[in-house]
């Protein structure tokens, strides 16, 4: 047994002094102060997503290599779903990099935390799709390269066959017509579900995805006028008629409570014949349905159709050091041709015109430029307070519980009652 | 490899510092060297625990008095028990404290039962008693988060685990959509942990059964008793201290749930999956508010100290 | 080994067929697991409804293999995890044993509140301790030697001992090796006391050859938590050169999740710790068995 543990030991020591070889770099360089240095690092959300990744890390070549670079960007990529939590425990122990990725609606809180610096850029924004600047009291915390639209995809021929008119921007499916719709979908007997929301959607999807409808019905996650409360808006008739709503295309059979891991696979595969998702599905959908494929508005179910603004946006964090060079990168970053680039790797929403222009999908006429038009038209952005982080996870968890059974004027009171206690244990979020 | 094997001399396994056997005198504490060394040789592992254990648990609870939250400009203010009345004003708390009393109520005795069971499979030497014993710890190997993965897509509607029952049954079970169904889903968790984690507790069981000696069954041979009675007379008692350590692993294990539930279930449907430890860390991660998970955290402890303290009373050896 | 009881052979085939049946729930997930991973996704949902499922026929590639070190670093954060669960272990044995060493064998003033206080660090479940601990290992200075100047700066995110030095000292450890060196008779240390050896010495030469079973225990469970470690490295590592396997399964869950390439990844990393417990599997589990967990 003693030639066991030596054994051990061995293979221990030998593994030991190939991880001391690697560690020269023993401390990783993505957080390395960036005092006045010539080096500033930039954190994004699209680890294991390759395509992005290399979107922005062409901006960032092609910056680092430009005449006028101020510095040099290192780019450090995380997986999204842990982004978050990577992002707030650095902020917590003050070693945030330069620039960071920011899902859009988290920018108030984070503004708030004073992780942020207000942004004073070369570039001018003023034309830009409005959801991709985020302001917070009068000041632009960050700047998004794209934005994403919600739409419904179908199969033309499909709707043909159950007698079902394609919705169009200019006369998008009424509350009435998508029951409608519904009906004669599952009437052809092709799906045991025949709507596909992404019910097994989790975080940031949820509210995302969902909050629209509420809107559309009249209601709202809080009440934006100064944001205090929740209270009548997220758990009134509005909210409750569409909580019913909603759980009512379960019950109903038109979609599954929870859906599949990865809907607009499942849509491909024939699984479901309507999918409601975001605009970054449409070119797989494209390329595998081709011309039979439909985008439509999402529904009006009383208030227009509304979708959700602002995607994953760059901010400039206040304990950065070299902040003339981050927000020299961003201005870069934010020229027609780095955000064309950037939009079609991605499948997005160029953030302005004249990058539309670069691109034959998004101009006038272009298979993506629907996208375009359901953004200006119909977004909303999520509410605009420090506080949407805690709003967003009540939230979430309230359209869980609604869809797996729970009463919905219980299930929103619940979250009402925790939405304004967190406000008020903030002091309001009150600068 | 037995040979280094001694009898298990009769001590408490909850009992943190056996006394030396009692027919040893008690010497005097050495001279000073032996202390000095004493504490040298300790002081590593106790300062470790110091920092990385002790100090950040005071840490948290401390503040879990306080307002603290994970992103804010605001200063820290001391509150009292405002978070300890907010928690146990708490519906969720209440069902969480509910889940995992449920969880632990099942997993306890059936997966300390199975891992019994398995350990006398394999106890006595035959052909291939290797491949089975590395068989029946393969899942504990296997990460909880893998697993938990793997189980998420084997328990889909139409996922193995219902086309398994469905092949079995002859078509007649259609399983229901296990974790979508708050009847379900943690019955469907529970399942998975006992999976995963019979084996190790198989192993602490092992250790037990090649503790007792094998003449003690050969007396009762002699003596013409049934396996039933062997197992009743000999094997039983001879696990005291082995009872005792599953017992207590198992439930600490139980208390913590958590990796499955965030991978799985996020605590639905209808918070029917939802613990005190994910509540912690729902609260402290996703929802900022630190002071209050902090809460949730020591009472999470006192609750643990509590029932280690009741299962040492109630396994304490009478005599 | 022991000759227990004594069986017919009709209950000991019967007792073979319960073993076969507790393999088989054992073994299934996993060879589902790894089967999969050679197959294409249509066919994975296509063969779950047969025998199929777990036999590796059809479309069998590694063309998810190939996905998976396309999509994230493997390589690297294998190597990673390989380093610093071994850097875990080796140093988790040395200092466990050291101390479950003069708590057992020495007498020492207040050793009795000492391993109570060891003892209760195990009902702290991990995830109650991670915030504090974040913001902690944040404030403990680091030392680096760069040329012949030592540089010293604050925080110990984004490094690898962050990932390793928390979880050296284990209240497990210590006590599974103070059961077992309670069972090595004391007269040893006096003899080889009475040769002039000092308590090291003792340690070293005297107790721990004989502790080689309680070395193994201590060796595979420290190495598990330590490989299949997640919360925490999601919470201090940001360098992509720094993270280890569990971390990259994220990396999955972006947009169109191909569970071909996860269960590619899920048996990539599963593997190694696979075959390595086969390798050492007569010495683990034997000396599990015989060590001090008995208890």
């Amino acid at each position: 047994m003693n030639k066991r543990f030596t054994r051990i030991l061995a293979t221990s020591v030998a593994a030991a002094a190939l991880v001391g070889s690697l560690g020269a770099c023993g401390k990783g360089s993505a957080s390395a102060p960036s005092v006045g240095s010539n080096e500033i690092t930039m954190w994004t959300h699209n680890a294991g997503n390759a395509e992005e990744l290399k979107a922005v890390e062409n901006i960032v070549d092609s910056y680092n290599k430009s005449a006028g670079a101020k510095a040099k960007i290192k780019v450090q990529a995380f997986p999204q779903d842990s982004y978050n939590d990577s992002v707030v425990s650095a902020a917590a122990s003050g070693k945030l990099p330069c620039i960071v990725d920011i899902d859009g609606p988290n920018v108030p809180n984070w503004a708030w935390a004073k992780y942020l610096t207000p942004l004073k850029l070369d570039a001018d924004v003023s034309k830009n799709l409005p959801s991709t600047v985020a302001k917070w009291e009068g000041e632009t915390y960050a700047v998004g390269t794209y934005d994403v639209a919600l739409a419904m995809l179908a199969r033309a021929s499909d709707l043909k066959a159950a007698g079902v008119r394609v919705a169009t921007v200019e006369k998008p499916w009424t509350k009435d017509e998508f029951q409608d719709a519904l009906t004669k979908l599952k009437a052809l007997g092709k799906w045991e579900y025949p709507l596909d929301m992404g019910t097994a959607g989790t975080g940031e999807w949820l509210p995302y995805a969902y909050s629209p409808f509420l809107q559309s019905f009249g209601g709202d996650l809080i009440n934006r006028d100064g944001f205090q409360s929740a209270d009548g808006v997220l758990n009134g008739d509005k909210a409750i008629e569409w909580a019913q709503w909603f759980r009512g295309l379960a019950d109903q059979g038109f979609m599954a409570k929870k859906s599949g891991k990865d809907s607009t696979q499942d849509f491909l595969n024939n699984k479901s014949g309507l999918l409601y998702t975001g605009s970054w599905a449409a070119d797989k959908a494209r390329a595998a349905v081709g011309k039979d494929l439909v985008v439509m508005p999402s529904v009006d179910l009383g208030t227009g159709p509304k979708i959700g603004g602002a995607s994953w946006q760059w901010g400039v964090t206040s304990g950065c050091n070299n902040s003339a060079a981050a927000m020299d990168y961003l201005s870069y970053s934010l020229k027609p041709e780095n955000l064309a680039a950037v939009a079609k790797a991605t499948g997005t929403i160029p953030a302005t015109d004249e990058a539309a222009a670069l691109l034959p999908e998004y101009a006038k006429g272009g298979t993506n430029r629907i996208f375009m038009e359901l953004s200006r038209n119909y977004a909303v952005m999520r509410p605009e307070t420090p506080a949407y982080p805690f709003i967003a996870t009540e939230y979430g968890k309230a359209v869980q519980d609604i869809l797996a059974g729970a009463d919905p004027k219980t299930a929103l009171d619940k979250s009402v009652k925790a939405i304004d206690a967190n406000i008020k244990s903030n002091g309001g979020y009150k600068n | 490899m037995t040979t280094t094997q001694l009898p298990s001399p009769g001590r408490r396994l909850a009992d943190p510092a056996p006394a030396a056997p009692p027919s040893k005198p008690r010497r005097r504490p050495r001279h000073l060297r032996e202390q000095i060394s004493g504490w040298g040789m300790i002081a590593p592992a106790a300062v470790l625990l110091l920092a990385f254990v002790f100090l950040p648990a005071i840490l948290g609870f401390g503040l879990a008095f306080t307002n603290a939250r994970l992103v804010s400009p605001r200063p820290v203010e001391f509150v009292g028990t405002d978070n300890f009345a907010r928690l146990f004003a708490d519906p969720v708390f209440w069902r969480s404290l509910l889940n995992v009393s449920y969880f632990a109520v099942v997993v306890v005795p059936v997966q300390s039962g199975l891992a019994l069971a398995m350990a006398l499979l394999i106890n006595k030497k035959f052909r291939g008693v290797n491949f089975f014993r590395t068989i029946y710890f393969l899942p504990v190997v296997t990460s909880m988060v893998v697993v938990s993965l793997l189980w998420l897509f084997m328990y889909r509607k139409d996922g193995l685990i219902n086309e398994l029952l469905s092949a079995a049954s002859f078509g007649l079970i259609s399983g229901p959509d296990w974790l979508n169904d708050p009847a379900t889903a943690m019955p469907a968790i529970i399942a998975l942990s006992i999976w995963q984690a019979a084996g190790f507790h198989m192993i602490i069981w092992l250790a037990g059964l090649q503790s007792i000696s094998g003449e003690l069954y050969e007396a009762a041979q002699l003596d013409g008793a049934s396996r039933w009675h062997q197992f009743r007379y000999v094997t039983w008692p001879g696990l005291t201290h082995t009872r005792t350590l599953v017992l207590v692993t198992i439930t600490i294990q139980a208390l913590g749930l958590f990796d499955q539930v965030s991978v799985m279930t996020q605590g639905g449907p209808l918070d029917s999956t939802t613990t005190i430890i994910y509540e912690a860390v729902r609260s402290g991660f996703k929802q900022q508010e630190t002071s209050y998970a902090s809460a949730i955290s020591l009472v999470f402890f006192v609750l643990v100290l509590l029932i280690s303290a009741v299962q040492r009373y109630l396994t304490r050896e009478k005599d | 080994m022991k000759q227990t009881l004594n069986s017919t052979s009709l209950s000991s085939a019967a007792a073979m067929a319960v073993r076969i049946l507790f393999a088989a729930v054992a073994a299934f997930p996993i060879v589902f697991m790894m089967v999969s991973s050679l197959k294409p996704d249509q066919q994975i949902f296509g063969d779950m409804s047969s025998v199929a499922a777990f036999l590796p026929i059809g479309n069998i590639s590694l063309d998810n293999y190939a996905a998976v070190f396309e999509r994230v670093p493997a390589a690297r954060f294998l190597i990673n995890s390989i380093g610093i669960s071994a850097v875990t272990v080796v140093l988790g044995i040395f200092i466990n044993s050291l101390c479950a060493f003069a708590l057992s064998r020495m007498e020492i003033r207040g050793k009795r509140v000492v391993f109570t206080a060891i003892l209760a660090t195990l009902i702290v479940p991990f995830q109650t301790l991670a915030l504090p601990l974040v913001w902690w290992v944040n404030q403990l200075p680091y030392f680096e030697l760069n040329g012949f100047s030592l540089e010293i700066s604050k925080g110990w995110l984004d490094t690898y001992q962050v990932q390793i030095i928390p979880f050296i000292a284990n209240a497990f450890s210590i006590y599974l090796y103070h059961q077992y060196f309670e069972s090595i008779p004391k007269e040893l240390d006096e003899a080889a006391r009475i040769d002039g050896a000092g308590w090291f010495t003792i340690y070293r030469k005297v107790v721990m050859p004989l502790a080689g079973p309680a070395t193994a225990t201590v060796a595979i469970l420290t190495f598990l938590p330590a490989w299949n470690s997640y919360l925490w490295p999601l919470m201090v590592v940001q360098s992509e050169e720094l993270r280890p396997v569990m971390i990259g399964i994220q990396y999955f869950f972006q947009l169109n999740v191909s569970w071909g390439e996860v269960m590619a990844y899920a048996s990539l990393i599963t593997i190694p710790v696979v075959v390595l417990f086969i390798a050492f599997q007569r010495s683990f589990i034997n000396s599990i068995a015989s060590s001090g967990v008995k208890g």
